[in-house]
Formats: C-alpha cells, sequence, structure tokens
C-alpha cells in the first residue's frame, strides 16, 4: 500500500504529512500546540468547542484544526493575535455557562478547561456569568456527574460509544439547555447499559465526571488507556 | 405511462374542464383554508346542486392565488366569454350571490381587481400553476404540461444535456445561500460510486416564511418532477423529501401526489418506458429550525440528533449514508421542469447579470397587501413593497424591510431603490434567504426585533458548538438589558464583541448568521440602541428616565 506523503507550512514551518492526517496531527508530530477541548486523540473529531480554528491562507473561513484534512502547499497559522482573542472569548463563554469554581472543584489542578484557560492567557471573564441550577447525580455506585461543570466536548458520548461500545451516555435537548444524559435520561445507578469501566469519567476533561471518594483537586484522570485501546484496534 | 399516454391524459383533462361553461376556483391553501374556504367550497357544491346548475359550473378546489390577506379566494371563470373575476374575502353566505352571478353581473362589493400591481407585476415561473390546478389531481397537473420536462429529459436529453441546460440556466439555489445550482448537480453527477441520493430541504423555518410550504401545497408535484430530473441528471434512484411537520395539509398533498405519481408510472422501475428508476420517500422533522442545514438534515433522516457537522466533507461527496448527495431548496427543484421545457437560455434572460430567473417571496409584516409573490429578480425593492405589496397600512412611515429571517437583517428606507439579487443584498447587510420578507413600519422597535430573532436563534441553536449554545445566550440577555435600560455602553461593545466572534467562529450556518439582525440593525439604527444606555447620552427615551420624568 502506498501512501502519498505531502508538505505544507504550519505557523512558517515546513513540515510533512500523511495523506488523510489532520492539521492537529501533523501540528502535534510537530511540537506545534493548538487549543482544544473537545478533541482528544483516539475518539473522532467533531469541532465542537472551536478552539483549534486555525486560519488557512486562501480560505476566508476558520478551520477547526481537528477535523480539517491537510492538503498539499497549505498554509496554516495556529495562533495569530485574532485567533488568541476569540480563544480567550471562547473559554470566557465556557467559564461564565455553567458554575465553574476552580477552589472547591475535585479536579482542580487536573483540569483541561482549566490548563487551557492558563495556556489562551484567559485569566479574567468578561461576559456576564450565568449561574444555572444543574442537578449532581450520584446515584451510581462508583461515579458521579456534576452537570454544573460540563462543557458538553461529548468525549464521554464519544468514548462509551466508540470505544466500549455500549452507548450510554447521549446528549438531550438543545441550545443552552442541551445535557449530557445516561440511557434515556435515567439516574446513572440505574442504567441498564452502563458497563462501570470508567472511561467517560478519564476522558473528561472537567470535574463534571468524577469518582466518588474524592476530595478537592484529588481528580486526576489517566488517559494513557485510549492511544493503547486504539493502537491494539489497528494492529489488530 | 408511456409519453403517448401523457398526452392523451392531458387532452382527456382538457376535454372534461372545458366542457364546463363556468368554473369556480376556491383557494385551498393553508391560509384560505384558516379563513374558511373549505366551508365556501362545500357550500358553492351544495348551492348549485340546489340551482340545477352543477352541470354547467365545475368546483374546483386550487392552490394559493397570492393574496393571503384578502382571503378566501374565489375565481369565478367563464369559459364561453374567456373572461374571468375574482372575489375576496368570501363567506359562505355569499355563496348564493355568486351563484346567482353565473350568468349575471359579478357581485359587486366582493370584488377584487385584477389590473391591481399585486396581479400584474407579478412574473410567475414557479407559481404558474398556482390558482388553476388542484393540487391532489395529477391530471390536473399533466393538462398544465406536467411531467413533459421528465419525459424531455429521460427520452430526448442524455444526463450531459440535463445538466448543460440547468447550467446555462445560471440558476442559484434558492433556500438562501445561492450557490449555483448547476455546478452542484455537476459535483454530484460526477461523485463516485454506485448509491447517490436526492433530497428536497423543505424544512422551511424563518419567521414569516412560507414559499416552500404554497409550492407543496399548491403544486406537489412539480417538486416531485425536479426531483426526477435531478435523480436523472446526477445518477441518483431515490430521493427524500424532509418536511416539517408542522405542514401538515403540505405532507398530506405530497403524500398523495407521490401515490398518484407511482400509480401512473411516473415515479418507480422503468419511467417513461426507459431504464431510469426513481422513488420518493417523505421524511418529517420533528421540529428543529437547524435541520434545515444540510449536514444537520442528512443526520436527521438517517435517524441521528440532528446536529450539524463540519464540511468538508460537503454532501456531494459523502452524504445521506456516506454517499454523494445532490440536496436542493423546494423552490430550487419547483423552477427545474421549465427549465428543461423551455430551455436554460430562456430562463437565463429573466433577472440580472448574476441573479437569473425569479424569486418568490412571503410579503409579511407591516403591508397592505400581504401573502405569496414571484417577481423576477433585479425588481426594486421599493416597487415589492409600494406596488405590489400595495404600501403600508393607515399612511404610516415604512422603517425597514427585513428579509432572510433570523439570518439576514433589516434594510432601511436610503437602500430601497436597489435591485433584488444575491450580490446587492448581501452588500447592505443582509441576506437574500429563502424568501421570507417583512415589513417593518415606524412603530416598530428594531432592539426589539433583533432581541426577537436572537431568541430565535438562541432556542433553536443546537447546543453542539460553544459560540452558538453560550454566545447567543448571551448575547440575548445583553439585548434584554438593553431593552430594560440598565445597560451600559461597555454591554454594548461586549454585544458588537460577541457579534464578531459568534458569526466568525461557529459551526454552521445558523450560528455565522444569528448575529446579523443585530449586525444591520445596530448599522442603520444605533441611535436606538444607544439612547437607551444608561450612558448612553439618551435624549429622554431611555426608559427608566423617562419613567422617572412622568412621575416627576
Amino acid at each position: 500500500m502506498t501512501v502519498n506523503v505531502l508538505t505544507l507550512t504550519i505557523d512558517d514551518q515546513q513540515v510533512s504529512a500523511r495523506e488523510g492526517q489532520t492539521i492537529m496531527q501533523v501540528a502535534t508530530e510537530n511540537g506545534i500546540f493548538i487549543p482544544r477541548l473537545c478533541h482528544i486523540e483516539g475518539l473522532d473529531p467533531v469541532g465542537a468547542c472551536r478552539l483549534c480554528l486555525c486560519e488557512v491562507k486562501g480560505t476566508p473561513k476558520l478551520l477547526p484544526a481537528c477535523t480539517t484534512k491537510v492538503s498539499e502547499g497549505m498554509e496554516v497559522s495556529t495562533s495569530t493575535e485574532r485567533l488568541g482573542e476569540y480563544r480567550k472569548m471562547i473559554l470566557e463563554l465556557l467559564f461564565a455557562e455553567r458554575n465553574h469554581v476552580c477552589a472547591v472543584c475535585v479536579s482542580n489542578g487536573h483540569c483541561d478547561l482549566q490548563s487551557m484557560a492558563q495556556k489562551v492567557g484567559m485569566d479574567h471573564v468578561t461576559v456576564p456569568y450565568r449561574y444555572p441550577k444543574l442537578q449532581v447525580d450520584a446515584t451510581h455506585e462508583r461515579f458521579i456527574a456534576d452537570h454544573n461543570r460540563c462543557i458538553l466536548c461529548t468525549r464521554c458520548v464519544r468514548v462509551c460509544d466508540q470505544i466500549e461500545g455500549a452507548h450510554t451516555w447521549d446528549v438531550m435537548g438543545r441550545g443552552e439547555g442541551s445535557r449530557v444524559i445516561t440511557d434515556l435520561n435515567q439516574p446513572w445507578g440505574d442504567s441498564e447499559t452502563c458497563t462501570k469501566c470508567g472511561k467517560c469519567v478519564h476522558v473528561c476533561p472537567t470535574g463534571a465526571l468524577t469518582e466518588k471518594g474524592r476530595s478537592v483537586a484529588e481528580m486526576a484522570k489517566q488517559r494513557r488507556f485510549l492511544p493503547y485501546l486504539t493502537k491494539m484496534r489497528e494492529e489488530w | 405511462m408511456t409519453p403517448d399516454e401523457l398526452k392523451t391524459t392531458a387532452e382527456k383533462q382538457r376535454e372534461a374542464v372545458g366542457k364546463y361553461p363556468h368554473r369556480v376556483h376556491v383557494c385551498m391553501a393553508a391560509g384560505c383554508i384558516s379563513s374558511g374556504s373549505d366551508k365556501v367550497k362545500d357550500a358553492l357544491t351544495d348551492e348549485l346542486k340546489k340551482a340545477g346548475k352543477d352541470k354547467c359550473c365545475l368546483v374546483k378546489g386550487v392552490g394559493c392565488m397570492g393574496l393571503c390577506s384578502a382571503g378566501p379566494l374565489v375565481e369565478v371563470a367563464d369559459s364561453v366569454a374567456g373572461n374571468s373575476v375574482m372575489y375576496k374575502n368570501v363567506t359562505a353566505e355569499d355563496v348564493p350571490a355568486l351563484v346567482a352571478s353565473l350568468e349575471g353581473k359579478p357581485v359587486p362589493h366582493l370584488l377584487l381587481p385584477k389590473d391591481i400591481p399585486f396581479f400584474t407585476a407579478q412574473h410567475k415561473i414557479v407559481l404558474e400553476n398556482f390558482g388553476l390546478i388542484d393540487p391532489d389531481t395529477i391530471a390536473d397537473y399533466i393538462m398544465m404540461g406536467g411531467y413533459e420536462a421528465l419525459n424531455k429529459a429521460l427520452t430526448d436529453m442524455g444526463p450531459a444535456e440535463v445538466l448543460h441546460e440547468v447550467t446555462a440556466s445560471g440558476l442559484r439555489g434558492r433556500g438562501g445561500a445561492g450557490y449555483p445550482t448547476g455546478l452542484k448537480w455537476s459535483t454530484v453527477a460526477k461523485a463516485g460510486g454506485g448509491q447517490k441520493y436526492v433530497i428536497c430541504n423543505a424544512d422551511e423555518g424563518d419567521p414569516g416564511a412560507f414559499m416552500d410550504r404554497s409550492v407543496l401545497e399548491s403544486d406537489p408535484h412539480r417538486v416531485l418532477e425536479g426531483m426526477a430530473i435531478a435523480g436523472f441528471a446526477v445518477g441518483a434512484n431515490a430521493g427524500y423529501i424532509y418536511v416539517r411537520a408542522e405542514y401538515p395539509l403540505a405532507v398530506k398533498r405530497l403524500k398523495n401526489a407521490i401515490r398518484q405519481a407511482e400509480r401512473s408510472g411516473l415515479l418507480g422501475q422503468n419511467i417513461f418506458g426507459t431504464p431510469f428508476n426513481f422513488k420518493i420517500d417523505i421524511r418529517l422533522g420533528a421540529g428543529a429550525f437547524v435541520c434545515g442545514e444540510e449536514t444537520a438534515l442528512i443526520a436527521s433522516i438517517e435517524g441521528l440528533r440532528g446536529q450539524p457537522r463540519p464540511r468538508p466533507p460537503y454532501p456531494a461527496v459523502s452524504g445521506l449514508w456516506g454517499c454523494p448527495t445532490l440536496i436542493n431548496n423546494v423552490e430550487t427543484l419547483a423552477n427545474i421542469p421549465p427549465i428543461i421545457r423551455k430551455g436554460g437560455k430562456w430562463f437565463a434572460s429573466i433577472g440580472t447579470e448574476k441573479s437569473k430567473g425569479t424569486k418568490v417571496f412571503a410579503l409579511a409584516g407591516q403591508v397592505n397587501n400581504t401573502g405569496l409573490i414571484e417577481v423576477p429578480m433585479g425588481i426594486k425593492l421599493r416597487d415589492i413593497i409600494f406596488d405590489i405589496g400595495g404600501g403600508i397600512p393607515e399612511g404610516r412611515k415604512f422603517k425597514a424591510v427585513q428579509t432572510g429571517g433570523p439570518s439576514g437583517g433589516c434594510i432601511p428606507e436610503q437602500h430601497l431603490d436597489m435591485p433584488v439579487d444575491y450580490e446587492s443584498l448581501a452588500s447592505v447587510g443582509s441576506i437574500m434567504g429563502s424568501g421570507g420578507m417583512i415589513v417593518m413600519d415606524e412603530s416598530s422597535d428594531m432592539v426589539d426585533v433583533a432581541k426577537y430573532f436572537m431568541e430565535f436563534c438562541m432556542t433553536e441553536s443546537c447546543g453542539k458548538c460553544v459560540p452558538c449554545r453560550a454566545g447567543t445566550a448571551q448575547m440575548h440577555d445583553l439585548l434584554a438589558r438593553i431593552m430594560e435600560g440598565d445597560a451600559t455602553m461597555r454591554d454594548l461593545a461586549l454585544l458588537e464583541k460577541l457579534c464578531d466572534l459568534v458569526k466568525n467562529t461557529s459551526l454552521c450556518g445558523l450560528g455565522m448568521t444569528a448575529p446579523n439582525p443585530v449586525l444591520s440593525t445596530l448599522q442603520y439604527f444605533r441611535e436606538e440602541y444607544t439612547s437607551r444606555l444608561l450612558d448612553g447620552g439618551g435624549n429622554g427615551r431611555h426608559p427608566k428616565t423617562a419613567a422617572a420624568a412622568e412621575v416627576r
């Protein structure tokens, strides 16, 4: 099998790539970091969080690095001033949308939302906080789902469907009222499809899905299983 | 059905209709039915029987006659004299007088003159059969030349010639974005792979828009014929019509039309004795505006959650179940049969340099003649509103016209002499859109208008991408604060910053265009915003200062 190799420019750096790779993959291989929240290597990209938007020469639209395939001679800019402003603003919207209080969060210090804010330099929130009243589901014997800390990245939905094959998680509602649910919006503890594997907890970027019995800043996520499982499947 | 049988059917129907010296057409589209046209039709049938005139007068329920504000509409035609009169606001009580007038003078107080600009300034292509045929009778459509274009495409032309004619016509997508139809068709035709699909997007959701509904209710076979021709041109053998469940009458008439076409062999296997097969199924939308976006619509047909996905890949390459898919709006497909019948050159002779043909608009709001109109591209907005629309009621002053629904913008007085085409509308901050046209007079509050559309986008956002989900909610709340008089210049600056963000970073068209109503009202009516701000130098119009002044 032959694979076409092509060359492109990312942030003035000339790089080579295999046909079919995404901008995100090629950038990561070359040590260029592009902010992201919904994307995690090993799950199908959805292009939802819009943090990885890049400028591509010749295209007026901003393109998500996680879903956009590279092409020959492409000129990508991943960190212009304009992109930086947009990224900060998107993170502000996320922080204001639900109740993200780092100081009392089990994932404080191990949170992708928090670290992404630090990376793009979002040091304060200029949009009004919305303080929605949301539920905490602690019916599961091992895990807790706290919707106050959910950013609707759908990593849990995808890992449960694509890796575990259970499809316990899905999304209900629309717009601001969207919420991740287990089965047909039953309590997680009553779910008949949940295999209690815990993959959703460990791909969750924030403290929305956590293990029980963890106190503030204790919930570190283990993600090494994901590339391992993906690789094993490819080689099978 | 063979081509010869098509001709015989047309002739037979012409004879069957022609033997009546009098014909009464009653509008049976949703607008007139809601004001009681079905009762008028029943009363007419009964009264004619009573008067013994049922052998000389045909009562026919027809599609939309356009002037919805004057409904129920009834047209009485005299085949012998070769003329016809139109009646407005007809009720069941008026029926005896109408029947009595058949051989005599028309009923004066119901008369609707047919020489007013509303009727004379229009140019009907898509609406050519409206008010003339019974949408539930396939023979009526065939009588008017229906399915001739499909016959011509299948027997006289090949897929390449059909593509050539559509490209030559210069037709652009009527769903709003205006992508060249011929280019879209040839992309799908060139796409590899065996199975291909044609989808008709009938998920019309803009507030104030009812063009697609009227086409489906009044002339459903036209859309089926357009889809079959499209299927032939791109190499698809199956089509779906995605229509919103809020259009029950359109769904009923579509289902009936599909059944009739299948029975007549105009859909199904070996159409017109050629190897071409084409079937059409209906899929009902469950009330999500975002499902009008093509990738969300496709996901919905597949039985998934109706959410858009990033493009590329475009549906032309990977659409329904991963197969190349042609997706066109109702009005686009309704333009196809006349283009094939009369040629692309004829179509290209109508309209402007870059926008060919005609456009159907749903004229609504503060205008005298509300209803469905079809005008050539390039017509002035002023002519639409003041000639066809008859101006603003009660002598009030015109303020703005909103085109393109929640994705569009408000166009003020100074741009009324601009020609209506895709580029001009975009240049003043609005869009052509699917054809909703809402006229607003001086009593309209533009901040309230912007807030209304933002609320619409907020509740219709699917929730997938952050800027649209969280951004529209923030923008809506900022607009509400401005309305209430609690906002400052800083809030206005934040609103503008959010507009820029949501416009440039959202995943699909819904989010990208959601700020348009705010941006266009800010551009033309900024004072209405600033006068409400606490620190905006509000010249007494600030709601709270005004209230305080009253107390004093």
